[in-house]
């Protein structure tokens, strides 16, 4: 029953989701593409959407592969299944377990796990760039080097580091998203 | 009536909140405290502080975790559950009907071109947000072990194309975390109990 298995897969990754949305993206990505729910490419594709549109990342993802795997109640059930643990836990804090974060054991499994969610993300995105730059997804893949995603990556840094030398701050996504969206229309129309 | 009025207020402020706020949690929740605790003071500064402590520690995306508290604060459960549903439901409507259409809109050339050069930035961003955690990293010996070893893992297992969910990785990490306090624990209990 797809429902209830996108309910429970979500609720998992809601469950194990710490520190924000791009935490969020090793979890969706191992478990969403392994069940065949969306490909490697059209979930890249959906960060860009999910960045540029209100909202958690979160939620946005669930709903879309939901939506795109069964339907309005597909991404019901996904949506709240990725609410749901936040929702129970927040509750529990807020009205009877409010020293909860406080018990010893709690802290240093939250502290035990900040390594591995910045080794998760780090991973993520350098294996993505590796299927973006040389289409290698993995070790059977052929090579082959896409050098206009090369000077898009390298123009996407150059703009980063200029938006913060004129403004003093960091350029928000969409910015960049809009920059490699406008070179993607030239460079691979030729 | 007022308890009503109360719960409809909380929705429509966190409903708009849920639609206009882009980047993510932390942007959200600058709004809220602009929003609730500045301009209508249904809840107070200092609930606020301690509302941004345990929406960093606990699981799920910031901006849930802020509305069911500030929603129990100010109407209980039933707040909690009104302003939860609030501010997911304009991503819900909004990605719904996007998703009715990505695959015809990216099927057009020159959209589908676009999107190969925001793959790339996609991953850019991913990246910037991995380093800039790794920078907020304590830098002790262990934390910097399994972090090694968990990249390791990680990238080796996805280039062979094995699927390994990443959350058996963090369950790891987090008992691992247990098992390094016990000891420190019980090593400065025994130092203690020498003295």
């Amino acid at each position: 029953m797809i429902y209830l298995q996108l309910f429970f897969t979500f609720f998992k990754i809601g469950l194990f989701t710490f520190g924000g949305g791009y935490a969020m993206i090793p979890l969706v990505r191992d478990e969403a593409i392994s069940l065949g729910w969306i490909t490697e490419e059209a979930f890249v594709n959906f960060i860009a959407v999910a960045e540029s549109t209100p909202g958690p990342i979160a939620i946005n993802m669930a709903t879309f592969i939901g939506s795109t795997s069964a339907g309005i109640l597909g991404a019901t059930c996904a949506t709240l299944g990725v609410i749901l643990p936040s929702f129970i836990i927040i509750l529990l804090i807020a009205s009877v377990l409010k020293k909860l974060l406080e018990v010893s054991g709690v802290k240093a499994f939250i502290k035990g796990i900040h390594p591995t969610i910045t080794a998760l993300i780090l991973s993520t995105g350098l294996t993505m760039l590796l299927n973006s730059l040389f289409s290698i997804k993995n070790i059977g893949s052929a090579f082959s080097f896409d050098y206009k995603a090369v000077i898009i990556l390298a123009v996407i840094i150059l703009a980063n580091f200029l938006y913060k030398k004129i403004f003093k701050k960091k350029p928000s996504a969409i910015i960049l998203i809009i920059i490699s969206a406008i070179l993607g229309m030239i460079l691979y129309s030729f | 009536m007022n308890k009503f009025k109360k719960l409809l207020n909380l929705f429509w402020t966190m409903f708009k909140i849920g639609l206009f706020t882009f980047g993510g949690g932390y942007a959200m929740v600058g709004i809220m405290e602009n929003e609730l605790v500045e301009r209508k003071g249904m809840i107070e500064h200092e609930e606020f502080l301690n509302l941004l402590v345990i929406a960093e520690s606990t699981p799920g995306p910031i901006a849930i975790n802020s509305a069911t508290y500030i929603g129990y604060k100010i109407a209980g459960v039933l707040g909690s559950v009104v302003a939860t549903l609030a501010v997911a439901l304009p991503s819900f409507i909004i990605i719904f009907i996007i998703s009715l259409f990505f695959n015809q809109f990216l099927s057009i050339k020159l959209v589908g071109y676009a999107f190969k050069g925001i793959q790339v930035a996609v991953c850019y961003l991913i990246l910037s947000a991995g380093l800039k955690m790794f920078k907020k990293l304590n830098k002790k010996p262990i934390t910097i072990i399994v972090f090694i070893v968990a990249l390791t893992l990680h990238v080796t297992l996805t280039l062979l194309a094995k699927n390994f969910s990443s959350i058996y990785y963090i369950l790891a990490s987090g008992i691992i975390g247990l098992i390094a306090y016990s000891i420190s624990y019980f090593a400065k209990k025994k130092k203690g109990e020498k003295q």
